[in-house]
């Protein structure tokens, strides 16, 4: 019957090829094998897209079809990515869950096809092979990867809400075990080649080439294609073997797997740190556990129709569209708007060796360009070169940076305490005290030495770039970079331009952060900028919160337990009490009582104890201590009990608590878009995700607007303005939203 | 000016003086000189003092682990220079100075140059210093020589090199031996037995030698089978290759044309007179072989790469008016030379494509006045791949800056009497082997101008052109 409906399917698609002609997979026959090349002609990636199905289903077909052809491999002829993935945008288009599970239930019939495959085929790997792309990889018999750096095998559908739909829950298990098969679905993470065999995920690993007779990449991709067709010839005529001897590790491993309570007991563990980790707020890894284990316990015919339902079902999450929104964000956020600039930056040059400067140092040389870093002391200089070093040392330690390459990258940066080499500087980054008179003098000590074209840009988190303007010759050329710490690991950059930043000076700016790696939002001038504006009255409101009584532990739980991943008295003291109280202070000043709340002279007195966060030790905890479990800091405490307030009964629930401090982030937010700061919802929602933390579940302030509904909001917030004033007025584009649903802030 | 003026006289081979001089010379002078245009007549420059090989001689290149086994790097470093007074009876006090190279050191004779030359009863005024440069430390040692006498510094310069691969060191671990230099400096008994108690199991593992970059980690073998399949050479390419090699090496060997290796009496052993690791097979056998480095799909083979080898070399270099003064009939003229450096990683054994354009433009020639070349044999894939390069215009203009190809030797000239793959690769004696067995060809075929190109670990090469001495 079955091979009645292949032989049906076929003769149609044969009709279908006289017709057109296939743009996204080709094949030849070299010697009985196949050799199907897949290109997705219009976009660098590959992905799964219904057109891409389609040919590739079309060309399988004929394969099969053939008597000719005795093995097959699959390969793609671009040099960075195998297949990347399913198309979202296909997801997307979908209405309904049922829509989405039918797409996973075709996904699943190709792939069961593959697999069930007459003749072998062996899956050529180079570069990119995620989610989807995985998943077709894992249906063939064989696979073969290259050591590439941009070869990178996972499945990364946990982070977009979803899970692996085409039969991954289901063959990742059987293939690499159930605990490194929860490891990979669950956290979504890239495995590299040299890992990925270990794990048997591929079978044989290939090495990139040199130069030779072509360039790297193309030799490199047809070398794979040579020895993969090598492997299929052995397949076919069975000199090569897929099953691998299993080790007498491997062989316990598996007794011990094959005892039903040791799995249930697994699997309760897996499933009660995932509702530990994600507090219950992403759906996605639930669903991925109930898949496996349905899989596993209950057959595969159970377990692939569990996979397409729950992937039906997770389509339709707010948050998995949420989080959809926060990749195509992303990707917005990663390219220049700005066009190329003038000249590349070259030689960049940082002012202040502390934990950003340093910081900021590092991803710069990490990408190849010479860096300054200069200092006024040797000891912060000291300090500031061993950062960096010790940034790039870890890397070696994970084997991601060779010592050769890291001595290399060392080499760029030249630690100094004076001004030799600026006069050779495209860009200078400062990142000295936050104190405008201090800006004042680096901007004209720097002017002085500094060629014409080059960039002057400050990392400040809260002074107006047009202050510190003020002391320049050149305003055109002074822009507002934002880094957030550590800088090496937060991906956001906040760029803030004056009214009178050039549009090259921007574009120059937005090249470098794009160069570091960043995430960039370019945002308008004003007190705090965007992000640091919508912390600040949150903050101000966990202040006022530990001044009513709630402890530091109980207002972490409650942050986190909305989703936030660094409750707001840990993320005070990450930040810095210090910081939090010169941002609270000079904000306070610029917007008024909307910035009240909490006290300032609690953050002030705490630092006057010298209870300045982590960095000295004590903040609202105690740090340094062995003990995992972090300590409330007494001393804190008693700050707090002489700044003591009366909680309000009728806002002071553990939710009213947790709304009074998201909704000021997010009126914040929203009047940032309405004054013109932000250019518009989506740089928001980037922000506030990548800088600040805010639940990515969520997808950002304007999607949770946009998903909780901004009527329900105002509410809220009418109801917290009766107990506290205008800090929880909603602003008039909160209220349009609010009095008319059909307004949102994403399509 | 007059350099200018120099140049383009050397590089425009048509100007009828020269011609005319040509035409007189190859009429007048030699009737086995093969009939070909040179570009040059000669790479005499004035002004410059002429440099000669007297002779070169070699220790018999042993696998290691053979006969050579028991004995240290400085003992066959005296057997090549013992070999090498022997042969040229030069009076022990007329060197002027000894430049030997080694790779793999021994730590007890770090300088084995200085040890070596006491050792081999040379005058204890005569100074002696060892140089590094991986599988070109020898070339590294002639040119070195090279330069002092230019420099008018010296007269007659000793150069060479050994390695042997019997006895290589092998360390404690950098644990182990942080504990024992505490240990020294431990005053009491109590310091003593806590150092003592620090000691892991694990820390007594050895750390091994690898013949692997230290900036990469990646063996040679590794980076030789990346760059034969880089360049599309083929395992059966190479095979073949390798087979030359051996069955060319075998008919030297069998011919007596071998003439630079002396007997060495090796103590409580019988003499060696002959390099044993020349061993043509068959190709059937040879493709039975599995790839060495690339496992499963890997070319290079143990039958197609160069063995570990013990042995040691020895030169003697002069000026020309010392080497006529003392009565000597020198073999040949060192011209020419460079060094090249490439990246160590994809490029590691390209030092010949690099290195080759670079020299003959250096010296005015093209390839084709080349009459014998000597290339170093790391492995048969290395040597295909450097062809395909010379051969690749591509290559020369994307990797080279160059505007074309230097073009690939005619095999007929190449390596014919066996090399490194075949005859043995004592990484730092292969060099003075090379330039050697130049001179020996040159006089043997009639050729004038020969060529030594050889890659180096790090990504390093080198290349010299070596004049016939006229006969």
């Amino acid at each position: 019957m079955a091979s009645v409906r292949l032989l049906l399917t076929r003769r149609c698609c044969t009709a279908l090829k006289t017709t057109t002609a296939r743009t996204h997979v080709s094949y030849e026959v070299k010697d009985n094998v196949a050799v199907v090349r897949i290109n997705d002609p219009t976009s660098k990636v590959n992905t799964l897209s219904r057109h891409m199905q389609a040919e590739m289903v079309e060309v399988m077909n004929e394969i099969w079809g053939n008597a000719a052809v005795k093995s097959a491999v699959l390969i793609s002829r671009k040099p960075g990515c195998f297949i990347a993935g399913a198309d979202i945008n296909m997801i997307q288009a979908c209405k309904t869950a049922e829509e989405v599970t039918s797409l996973s239930q075709e996904g699943q019939k190709i792939f069961d096809q593959v697999e069930k495959s007459p003749i072998p085929i062996v899956a050529a790997i180079n570069g990119s092979c995620l989610g989807g792309g995985l998943e077709f990889a894992i249906a063939c018999q064989y696979r073969i990867a290259t050591k590439s750096k941009k070869t990178i095998l996972g499945t990364p559908e946990v982070m977009l809400g979803l899970l692996p739909g085409a039969g991954g829950t289901q063959r990742l298990p059987k293939m690499v075990g159930l605990p490194a098969a929860f490891d990979m679905m669950l956290t979504g993470k890239n495995i590299r080649p040299d890992k990925a065999k270990k794990m048997g995920l591929v079978h044989q690993l290939v090495d990139p080439l040199g130069p030779g007779l072509k360039s790297p990449e193309e030799r490199t991709i047809e070398y794979l294609e040579e020895v993969a067709v090598d492997f299929a010839k052995g397949l076919a005529g069975r000199k090569v073997t897929v099953e691998k001897k299993k080790g007498l590790v491997q062989k316990i491993q598996d007794f011990v797997m094959g005892l039903p309570p040791v799995r249930k007991q697994i699997y309760k563990t897996v499933h009660s740190k995932v509702m530990k980790q994600s507090k219950g707020l992403y759906p996605a890894p639930l669903k991925i556990i109930e898949c496996i284990q349905t899989g596993i316990e209950k057959g595969n015919a159970a377990g692939y129709l569990t996979e397409s339902q729950n992937f039906g079902k997770l389509a339709m999450t707010s948050e998995s569209r949420a989080l959809i929104g926060l990749y195509h964000g992303q990707v917005t956020c990663k390219k220049n708007h700005f066009g190329k600039p003038e000249r590349d930056v070259k030689k960049l040059a940082v002012l202040g060796a502390g934990l950003m400067g340093a910081g900021i140092a590092q991803v710069t040389i990490d990408k190849g360009v010479a860096t300054i870093l200069k200092d006024t002391t040797e000891e912060g200089l000291a300090r500031g070169h061993q950062q960096v070093y010790k940034g790039l040392n870890d890397k070696t330690k994970k084997k991601s940076l060779t010592t050769f390459e890291r001595d290399g990258i060392m080499s760029l940066l030249s630690g100094q305490l004076d001004y030799r080499d600026f006069e050779n500087a495209d860009m200078v980054i400062e990142a000295v005290f936050e104190d405008l008179s201090i800006k004042h003098k680096v901007v004209k000590e720097v002017e002085a030495v500094i060629p014409p074209h080059c960039i002057f840009a400050t990392n400040t988190s809260a002074l107006p770039i047009k202050d510190i303007a003020a002391a320049s010759k050149r305003p055109e050329k002074v822009i507002g970079m934002h880094y957030f710490s550590p800088v090496d690991k937060m991906q956001l950059l906040e760029i803030i331009t004056t009214n009178k930043t050039s549009k090259d000076t921007t574009a120059s700016a937005v090249a470098v952060g794009l160069k570091q790696g960043k995430v960039i939002i370019v945002v308008g001038d004003g007190p705090g900028f965007y992000t640091t504006r919508c912390l600040a009255p949150m903050l101000a409101e966990a202040v006022r919160a530990l001044q009513e009584g709630v402890g530091p532990k109980k207002l972490d739980s409650l942050t986190t337990g909305f989703g936030f991943p660094v409750g707001a008295a840990t993320l005070a003291d990450e930040v810095g009490i210090d910081v939090a109280a010169h941002v609270a202070e000079d904000l306070g000043k610029a917007f008024g009582t909307r910035f009240g709340g909490g006290n300032v002279e609690v953050l002030k007195m705490m630092v006057q104890k010298g209870f300045k966060g982590r960095k000295s030790g004590k903040g609202c905890y105690v740090y340094g201590a062995k003990s995992k479990e972090k300590k409330v800091n007494s001393g804190a405490e008693d700050i707090l009990k002489s700044f003591k307030l009366t909680a309000p009964p009728a806002v002071s629930a553990d939710e009213d608590i947790q709304y009074r401090l998201v909704s000021r982030f997010v009126n914040e937010a929203v009047l940032c878009l309405q004054e013109g700061i932000l250019p518009d919802p989506v740089q928001g929602d980037i922000g506030a995700v990548f800088g600040l933390g805010f639940p990515p579940c969520l997808g950002g302030p304007f999607r949770f607007v946009d998903s909780h509904g901004a009527d329900k909001l105002v509410q809220k917030m009418k109801r917290f303005e009766e107990a506290y004033g205008n800090q929880f007025t909603p602003c008039q584009l909160l209220l349009d939203h609010a009095k008319d649903s059909s307004k949102r802030f994403h399509k | 000016m007059a350099s200018m003026l120099l140049t383009s006289l050397r590089s425009s081979p048509l100007t009828s003086v020269q011609a005319a001089q040509f035409a007189a010379r190859s009429l007048g002078t030699s009737v086995h000189l093969q009939a070909q245009a040179k570009s040059k007549k000669t790479l005499a420059k004035p002004g410059v003092k002429n440099i000669v090989l007297v002779d070169g001689v070699r220790t018999p290149f042993l696998q290691s682990g053979t006969i050579y086994a028991d004995l240290m790097p400085h003992d066959l470093a005296r057997a090549a220079l013992q070999g090498l007074l022997n042969r040229t009876g030069l009076p022990k006090d007329a060197v002027d100075y000894i430049v030997y190279g080694t790779v793999i050191q021994e730590v007890k004779t770090s300088n084995v140059a200085r040890e070596a030359a006491l050792g081999a009863g040379f005058s204890d005024k005569t100074p002696a210093h060892t140089v590094t440069m991986a599988c070109i430390s020898s070339n590294q040692a002639m040119t070195t020589a090279v330069g002092l006498i230019a420099a008018g510094q010296c007269d007659a310069v000793v150069a060479g090199g050994v390695e042997f691969m019997s006895d290589v060191p092998i360390r404690h671990s950098r644990r182990m031996r942080k504990t024992m230099l505490s240990l020294n400096k431990a005053k009491t008994l109590g310091a003593r037995l806590s150092l003592l108690g620090s000691i892991r199991l694990a820390h007594l593992a050895p750390e091994l030698p690898a013949v692997a970059e230290f900036s990469t980690a990646e063996t040679m073998g590794h980076s030789a089978d990346r760059l034969a399949a880089a360049f599309g050479v083929s395992r059966l390419e190479q095979d073949e290759f390798a087979l030359r090699s051996h069955t060319l090496a075998k008919k030297a060997q069998d011919s007596g044309l071998l003439s630079d290796v002396i007997s060495f009496k090796v103590p409580g052993k019988d003499i060696v007179s002959k390099d044993n690791g020349i061993r043509p097979s068959t190709m059937e056998q040879m493709a039975k072989l599995k790839p060495a480095f690339i496992k499963p799909h890997g070319t290079v083979t143990a039958a197609n790469s160069s063995f570990l080898t013990d042995g040691a070399s020895a030169v003697l270099i002069m000026s020309e008016e010392k080497a006529l003064a003392m009565g000597y009939k020198p073999k040949a003229y060192l011209r020419d030379f460079v060094y090249v450096s490439q990246d160590p990683k994809d490029q590691l054994l390209l030092g010949p494509t690099y290195a080759t354009p670079k020299v003959l433009e250096k010296s005015g020639l093209t390839l084709n006045d080349i009459d014998v070349f000597e290339f170093h044999e790391a492995f048969a894939g290395q040597i295909m791949a450097n062809l395909k390069a010379m051969e690749s215009d591509w290559f020369a203009q994307t990797y080279m800056g160059r505007k074309t190809k230097v073009g690939a030797p005619p095999m007929e000239k190449f390596n014919s009497w066996g090399g490194s793959l075949s005859l043995g690769h004592p990484f730092a004696a292969t060099g003075c082997r090379l330039v050697t067995t130049v001179a020996h060809r040159l006089q043997k075929e009639g050729g004038q101008y020969g060529l030594v190109a050889a890659c180096a670990a790090g990504g390093q090469g080198h290349a010299m052109v070596i004049e016939a001495y006229p006969q």
